[in-house]
């Protein structure tokens, strides 16, 4: 048996504010999984996320990543193992060009000079969009935003991509291209996703959330064509589209 | 996105004053135009020529001069006073043509006008040859601390987020309906403009939040330093010190 790349155990979660998003999740990923996290609205799915590199610390239970324990002081090596991309690629893009802005994770790990530049544009490569590394990120399309949001975290050689809602907002074709390249990616995926045939396309294996625990973990076909599971928590597949 | 405040600031190009490393050509404009703030009002003749200088940087940069002229507007309000100055400045008086006017203010007003023109063309032949991404780097190579650097390049990649924002705002009630046109509608600008706020501040936390996912733990990493050479910085500096030896000259004549 492999170390789990994420090994969420009982991990509970309440907002400052008192409400309680997370109720004790257990949450397993092997390397070179492709795992879908669905739920519906307010399911606790970013909060989840938020999670995994330390940004939020469980109220309850444990979090490690490849073994290490995610704490206050191995938190720069979580975050350069775990590679989150957040839904919105403006919050995910802050620098003037998109060269700094690939540059900015590795800078922040020490890297500099020629082994920050071959870094910077084999991440750019990874997601076919090295021919923008000089262009200002306010000036990209949405799907282009995308990609090289996703080339920032790329760029750290993260053990696990962590994408919170992938396709939202992309056109069909831009949609197909994403999920070329993260099938082409050789990294270990976890998937945020509202897009069921997404994750049928992309993950072998899904987990369901709903209320803050886990109540559904399995193949994503089996899972999808569970009609009491998926009403239960208010999931549903596009009209027309059938398992 | 469309086109926003500050887009088409900069062009492109291949002159020496492109080419100029950002820091030093930004330390010879604040010098340049401080030194011409401190020739003494009186000297005229060695404002306009400053002035001259000044306009011989901007051809220098071989912008279009339709790029350029627009940019003087800023320095409306500063003509506008100057304008007026003379008219409402105390003090012995003459006569130019049928009216009567402020000596001193007359003096004034042609050295504001004077040195405003000049400090904006300098900025101008600054701005149109530096990208935001170099402006950025020259502030963090001056040594300015962090925090201020980040809230600069943080404008530069947000204007044109915040400006959209606030269309597609205004485009919302706009379709409701609504319309600016008498006292009665400020509250509801009012409560547009927190709204923006609050949008804006939420942002700053989410993009916060991608900082620190990505490793960032407080200091701003130089990832890749501008270069200068002692030629570069006498390049740079040269206007500056013509306005220097100038405003020392008139100060010791006079
Ligand atoms: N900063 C916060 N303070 C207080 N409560 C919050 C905060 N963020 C989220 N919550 C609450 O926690 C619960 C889980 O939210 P979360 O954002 O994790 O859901 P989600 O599964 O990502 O939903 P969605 O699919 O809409 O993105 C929700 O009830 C939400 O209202
Ligand atoms: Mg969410």
């Amino acid at each position: 048996m492999t170390t789990p790349v994420l090994d969420l155990r009982g991990v509970a979660y309440a907002y400052p504010g008192g409400h309680q998003a997370l109720f004790g999740v257990d949450l397993h990923v092997h390397p070179g999984e492709r795992v879908a996290l669905l739920g519906p609205n307010g399911a606790g799915k970013t909060t989840l996320v938020l999670h995994l590199n330390g940004v939020l610390s469980p109220g309850a239970g444990s979090v490690a990543v490849s073994g290490l324990p995610v704490t206050e002081e191995n938190l720069l090596e979580v975050r350069r193992r775990v590679g989150i991309v957040f839904q919105d690629p403006d919050d995910q893009l802050f620098m003037p060009t998109v060269r700094d802005d690939v540059a900015f994770g590795p800078a922040n790990l020490g890297l500099r000079g020629a082994e920050l530049d071959a870094r910077v544009l084999e991440a750019l490569e990874a997601v076919g969009v090295a021919d923008l590394a000089d262009r200002a990120p306010h000036h990209l399309s949405f799907g282009q935003r995308r990609r090289v949001a996703i080339a920032t975290v790329l760029a750290m050689r993260p053990e696990i991509l962590v994408l919170d809602e992938p396709s939202s907002n992309l056109d069909p074709a831009s949609r197909r291209e994403l999920a070329d390249i993260l099938r082409g990616l050789e990294v270990t995926i976890l998937m945020v996703t509202h897009d069921l045939p997404y994750a049928v396309e992309l993950c072998e294996r899904s987990v369901v959330l709903s209320e803050g625990t886990v109540v559904a973990d399995g193949g994503t076909r089996e899972l999808l064509a569970d009609g009491d599971l998926m009403a239960r928590h208010r999931l549903e597949l596009p009209v027309g589209f059938s398992i | 996105m469309g086109s926003g405040p500050g887009e088409h600031l900069h062009v492109e190009g291949a002159t020496l004053l492109h080419r100029m490393p950002a820091h030093v050509k930004l330390v010879g404009m604040v010098a340049f135009v401080l030194a011409v703030v401190a020739v003494p009002s009186p000297a005229h003749v060695v404002l306009a020529g400053l002035l001259v200088l000044a306009v011989g940087l901007v051809l220098a940069t071989r912008v279009p001069a339709r790029h350029v002229l627009p940019r003087l507007a800023v320095e409306t309000p500063f003509a506008v006073f100057a304008v007026v100055l003379p008219f409402v400045a105390v003090g012995p008086r003459v006569q130019v043509g049928p009216v009567s006017v402020s000596q001193t203010g007359l003096t004034a007003a042609v050295a504001l006008l004077l040195k405003g023109t000049t400090g904006v063309l300098a900025a101008i032949a600054f701005a149109v040859t530096t990208p935001p991404r170099d402006l950025v780097r020259a502030l963090q190579h001056l040594r300015v601390p962090d925090p201020l650097v980040l809230i600069a390049s943080f404008m530069v990649r947000y204007v044109d987020v915040v400006a959209d924002q606030l269309r597609r705002m205004k485009v919302a009630r706009a379709s409701r309906g609504f319309s600016a046109r008498s006292v009665r509608a400020w509250p509801v600008l009012a409560a547009g403009t927190g709204a923006l706020f609050i949008r804006s501040y939420e942002r700053g936390e989410r993009v916060h939040l991608a900082m620190v996912s990505r490793g960032w733990s407080g200091r701003m990493p130089m990832t890749s330093p501008l270069e200068a050479t002692g030629r570069d910085w006498a390049a740079g500096l040269a206007p500056a010190l013509v306005a220097a030896l100038a405003a020392a000259t008139v100060m010791m004549v006079s």
